[in-house]
């Protein structure tokens, strides 16, 4: 898994997610005007000052999507760290605890699972005050009940093999076997999956914003963009449609990277295993 | 879009361990057939259905009282006398005690009655049995769209396995798993209806129309579900049957000298029959939910609109009953996919 | 007359794609040539990478992954086959030439009945009718010796156990009565006393039908009953080609006289008893509402090795796990220098835990892949005795001394070790804790003949230096002959037999291990008839039941 070996379509991945990120870095630098200032009149077609157009209130519409990654990127970035912090450590502890507390942790999360995330995050949304923060939380909670099955899988993959056994019968405390012996060697597919699931958290949250539940104005986030635009579209105004293309842009380019990192785990493991 | 999150694979490596593990003597096994009949694992696997939907009909409904916020204040908004708030408590009757509440919800449920909506006062139960169907025929009409294309691709990828029809399915694919349900929508509209106005907006089905009209009305939002569901059946598809071509048999069935036909045909595709079902149960479950999004963006009368619409203004009984109702179709659609690969697996379908 | 079968030169490279789109091509096999005619047997011998299984796939015109022949011909009956169509390829296979691999269990599709499996070529080929495939079926059941011919093919593939697997594999193979067998490895994946029913099955079904056979396996004496000639292989070369009396008997090459010579070292009696180390009494132990383990008492010498020998599902390997707390017994106790050991690991000290280590078959999954040797090594001094800095390194160097790899190996990691040293490696991570019992779970099993000696040497030395007593888990003799003072025979979850070595294997036997012992091929031609003729006399007397293998 060398970043020499990356392919073409990786790199471009790469490239595309830099982009996005220097965007959201530096957006008061690079941004035209600011990112709530009405500038112009609503709707303007693209060109002359406003290279994309205007918004529905005239605001200058390049200048919010680059505000727009700000939010996007952090948002999904923050639930995707916390849903694994949350669901590796649960997962692992029910792993090498094994016995009733893996039972209950498991029964638990197969309950979450059972209900759709849309549908379990509509019913959290609606009840929940809406900011940010609570936000983030409630994203994060739902998804890691993915990691949390994933995790699971990957370390009890590994937790029986013998050097593991190996490890408790040497007399090695949990804390050892689980940041020793375990995660060291769940690494390489963790990492495939954590790319997976920022994608996912990506199209979460921009589909949660369009429907009015996710980032709330005046903040820029793509998904609110379509949603703020989405009625210019029958007049034949495509405002809308440059948010939902930067959404898909950037999800494109992480599911790039992240068929690389699954391609080069699992020829990893291929090798292993000729007879 | 959740499903993503659904792999096929996963089960093969605990298989694996846990034969490493034990060294079941023959009479383990003996022990164990009473366990593995078919009838056993079908009943167990339904009874685990059973006990997950009611679990999962406390968890909306406890859950949503667990969270902090007070559902009076929010019905009346922030400068409501507390005089007010305790008699809109009393007649939404958040009064009673909670298990009281929960029993009378789910009996209600049981016989059809969802309650009645806090916003409009109308029987909740009435408007979803009335959505569900305009619902449902979009996710049918889709399904039956996107099962024979997915399985046809599927099989034209592997037959075609890193040459050029399996590389260009494979880039399309991950395009289209990586684009947004309301981005797809929006670009079917701006095409169709915009540029070519060949196609209707917002889709708009209402009582009186024929089949006919219903069909031609909902072009564009199937087309939005089927290019979302397609990219993740064909991918899940194709690494299943990809997964049955890799193994021992599937060789041998080629060092007998059979045409590539009759490998397909007669060792393979009896193999790959669960895991495809498997994926595609998996795949209706995505496409239920997925109707949320694609029905408020075409600005569809169903039941994802509904339940958008009242969480936005937080009417609880119409949330819950939607979310039920998702979940039930949800826990059944996993529990078919389990059952048919329980089924189709000749170890417990032909017991020693 | 043309040979049946007759390779020329033969050259098969493998080309490996890495993730990033580059290739590179790798030699297999190398210039190598051989003839086979009509009903002759031809071994092909040689340890994992030898190349045996590509040669024998080219017969059939075959590559798997990747694998493919770039020089010299394969002549079927004087046409070179590598030349075909895919037509022409498939006309020859399952009908001019079949296959038996080694693993029967994966190569029979779980979805159909065995019958249909094994007509399926005959009858596709446009050789025989249904009906007429159908009657040859069941006389090749017959002919293997598989119960109830008749009705032997209404069964699914996991209806039937391995062994009988296996046969079915060899009727499928010769139901279309082909010119040519390829055997793969027939027999490795079974237990001893299953294999020699197969092996005869297999040697008795040749000679009936006149078929031409290559007999591909890593196991000499396997090969000395069944072939007429022998090739050894070794890294995709012919080291060695003869008929198999010269190749057992004389051979010329160094690799060769190894190779025969490897069953033959023997460890002259057991050393007089010391003080007991480990004693057993009464252990019943299993898993859930079975029990694995009945009833077993044993005890352990100070300083000696003692063999606990038994096929798979005897419950020798459980009998480790209950040894190291892993599995705690139902009943039972377990001593360990005349005091008891508490039966859960969790309520054992570290001391405790420090003086019985283990050894694992798989050297590749025992060891952490992300733990370099020094550290693989070193562990256990940090663990046990606080060594740290440069004392841990000098140690683990005088430990890497000791298992005879030297100190440029402290910075690699499992993967650039080959499968002996990584074997060494652990051996030298439980000498580190200085251990007082070593638990070896058939520690040589899974690595070639030349290496596994090695390893036993190794193991038998550094008893002599340390006086470190192991408790050995095999499913051979041979090594049990080499290394044990003690020896207890497993069967069932029972110990059939237990005693001193040279005790335990005199006569008179039980009848288990008297089955077990004959079982074991010998590096002699004539051997398996030998055995055969002496157990019908058996039979004829007792009716003792040959199938040993569970269903």
């Amino acid at each position: 898994m060398r970043l020499r070996s990356m392919p073409i379509s990786a790199r471009i991945g790469l490239a595309g997610i830099m982009l996005v990120a220097l965007c959201a870095i530096f957006a008061p630098l690079i941004a035209p005007y600011s990112e709530s200032a009405v500038v112009g009149e609503v709707w303007a077609p693209m060109g002359g000052d406003f290279i994309l157009g205007t918004d529905n209130l005239g605001r200058d519409l390049l200048s919010r999507l680059i505000y727009g990654a700000r939010a996007t990127l952090f948002v999904a970035l923050a639930a995707t760290l916390l849903s694994f912090s949350i669901g590796m450590t649960l997962s692992f502890t029910a792993v090498v605890s094994g016995g009733i507390v893996d039972q209950v942790l498991s029964r638990l999360n197969d309950l979450l699972m059972s209900i759709p995330a849309l549908i379990l995050a509509l019913i959290v949304l609606a009840v929940l005050p809406q900011n940010i923060g609570i936000l983030i939380v409630v994203m994060a909670a739902i998804d890691s009940t993915r990691v949390y099955r994933i995790g699971r899988a990957v370390a009890l993959d590994v937790s029986v093999m013998d050097y593991v056994e190996a490890a408790w019968l040497r007399g090695e405390g949990k804390l050892w076997i689980i940041f020793r012996e375990i995660l060291p060697n769940t690494l390489a597919p963790l990492l495939g999956e954590f790319g997976l699931r920022f994608a996912f958290s990506i199209l979460f949250l921009s589909t949660l914003s369009f429907l009015g539940l996710g980032i709330q104005p005046p903040v820029a986030d793509w998904g609110g963009m379509v949603k703020d635009n989405k009625e210019g579209i029958i007049f034949g105004v495509s405002a809308a449609l440059a948010p939902g293309a930067a959404i898909a842009f950037l999800v494109i380019c992480v599911n790039l990277v992240v068929d690389w990192l699954i391609n080069a785990t699992a020829s990893l493991k291929g090798a292993r295993g000729d007879a | 879009m959740s499903a993503q999150e659904e792999t096929v694979s996963g089960q093969p490596g605990n298989q694996m361990s846990a034969a490493r593990r034990g060294a079941p003597a023959p009479a383990a096994g003996r022990a164990a057939r009473s366990k593995n009949s078919l009838g056993y694992l079908i009943a167990r696997r339904m009874a685990l259905g059973i006990a997950l939907l009611f679990a999962a009909s406390m968890l909306i409904f406890g859950g949503v009282e667990a969270l902090p916020g007070d559902f009076a204040t929010t019905y009346l908004g922030q400068e409501a006398t507390p005089q007010a708030v305790a008699n809109i408590r009393e007649e939404l009757g958040l009064d009673r005690p909670m298990t009281e509440r929960y029993l009378s919800w789910l009996g209600g449920i049981l016989q059809g009655d969802f309650g009645t909506s806090w916003s409009n006062h109308n029987s909740v139960g009435e408007q979803i049995w009335k959505r569900l169907s305009d619902s449902l025929l979009l996710a049918g009409v889709s399904a039956l769209i996107s099962i024979p294309l997915a399985i046809g691709l599927g099989m034209i990828a592997v037959l075609y396995r890193n040459r050029i029809p399996d590389k260009v399915i494979s880039i399309l694919s991950l395009a289209a798993i990586s684009l947004p349900e309301f981005f797809i929508g929006y670009l079917l509209i701006q095409f169709f209806t915009v540029q070519l106005g060949i196609s209707e907006f917002p889709a708009t089905v209402y009582d009186g129309m024929s089949l006919g009209e219903r069909l031609s009305a909902i072009v564009l939002p199937v087309a939005t579900l089927v290019t979302v569901v397609l990219a993740h059946m064909m991918r899940m598809t194709r690494s299943a049957i990809l997964n049955v071509m890799s193994s021992a048999y599937v060789e041998t069935a080629e060092l007998k000298g059979l045409s590539a036909l009759r490998i397909i045909a007669e060792h393979a595709a009896p193999n790959a029959v669960a895991p495809v079902v498997t994926v595609i149960a998996l795949n209706l479950a995505a496409l239920v939910v997925g109707v949320v999004v694609v029905e408020v963006v075409f600005v569809y009368p169903g039941i994802g609109q509904y339940m958008v619409d009242a969480v936005t203004v937080r009417d609880m009984p119409v949330v819950q009953g939607c979310g039920l109702l998702f979940a039930a179709i949800y826990i059944v659609l996993n529990m078919v996919a389990d059952i048919v690969s329980i089924l189709a697996n000749p170890r417990l379908r032909h017991p020693r | 007359m043309p040979e049946m079968l007759s390779v020329r030169n033969l050259r098969v490279e493998v080309t490996a794609h890495q993730p990033d789109g580059s290739s590179s091509r790798l030699v297999l096999v190398d210039d190598v040539s051989f003839d086979v005619s009509k009903g002759k047997v031809l071994g092909l011998i040689g340890e994992s990478g030898a190349g045996k299984s590509t040669i024998g796939l080219t017969a059939l015109a075959y590559g798997r992954g990747g694998v493919c022949m770039t020089g010299g011909q394969v002549l079927l009956d004087g046409e070179d086959i590598s030349k075909l169509d895919t037509r022409g390829i498939r006309s020859v296979r399952g009908a001019r030439v079949a296959y038996v691999a080694q693993s029967a269990a994966a190569a029979f599709n779980p979805a159909h009945k065995l019958g249909r499996q094994v007509i399926e070529a005959a009858f596709r080929h446009g050789i025989m009718t249904r009906e007429e495939a159908r009657k040859r079926a069941v006389y090749l059941f017959g002919v293997l010796g598989l119960p109830d011919p008749e009705n032997f093919g209404e069964r699914y593939p996991h209806q039937v156990s391995g062994g009988q697997l296996q046969r079915a594999m060899t009727a499928m193979a010769l139901c279309a009565n082909p010119e040519l067998i390829v055997f793969d490895e027939p027999t490795t994946a079974l237990d001893v006393t299953t294999q020699i029913e197969v092996l005869a099955a297999i040697k008795h079904a040749i000679a009936e039908t006149n078929t031409a056979a290559l007999y591909i396996t890593h196991d000499l004496a396997v090969v000395a009953q069944i072939s007429d000639d022998i090739m050894v292989l070794r890294h995709g070369k012919m080291v060695e080609y003869g008929p198999t009396r010269q190749i057992i008997e004389a051979p010329r090459e160094e690799y060769t006289r190894a190779l025969v010579s490897i069953r033959q070292t023997s460890r002259e009696a057991a050393r007089p008893d010391g003080d007991v180390l480990l004693n057993i009494e009464g252990l019943t132990a299993g898993y859930s509402d079975v029990d694995v383990l009945q009833d077993i008492s044993l005890s352990l010498p100070k300083g000696q090795t003692f063999a606990v020998v038994g096929e798979s599902g005897s419950g020798k390997s459980t009998l480790a796990r209950v040894i190291t707390g892993l599995l705690p017994p139902r009943t039972g106790t377990i001593a360990f220098n005349g005091t008891p050991l508490p039966p859960a690991r969790k309520d054992r000290s570290r001391e405790q835990l420090r003086r019985i280590q283990m050894i694992y078959q798989m050297a590749d999954t025992a060891m952490n892949p992300r733990q370099k040797i020094r550290d693989i090594i070193g562990r256990p001094l940090t663990l046990y005795f606080g060594t740290r800095g440069q004392a841990k390194t000098g140690r683990v160097k005088e430990l890497l001394e000791q298992i005879e790899m030297g100190p440029q190996f402290l910075d690699r990691y499992p993967a650039e070790l080959s499968g002996g040293q990584k074997q060494r490696v652990a051996i030298a991570r439980a000498l580190a804790a200085k251990p007082e019992l070593i638990l070896c779970d058939e520690p040589t099993s899974a690595l070639d003949p030349l290496v596994a000696e090695g390893i036993l040497k190794l193991l038998l030395r550094l008893q002599e230096e340390t006086a470190v007593s192991y408790l050995f888990i095999t499913h051979d003799i041979a090594i049990v002959r080499a290394i044990a003072d003690r020896v207890a025979v497993m069967h069932r979850g029972r110990v059939v037999r237990q005693g001193a070595k040279t005790a335990v294997l005199s006569p008179p036997f039980d009848d288990y291990t008297d089955l077990l012992l004959r079982s074991v091929p010998e590096m002699e031609i004539g051997w398996l008839e030998r055995v055969l003729e002496g157990r019908r006399g058996n039979q004829r007397q007792s009716a003792a039941p040959i199938e040993m293998e569970r269903s």
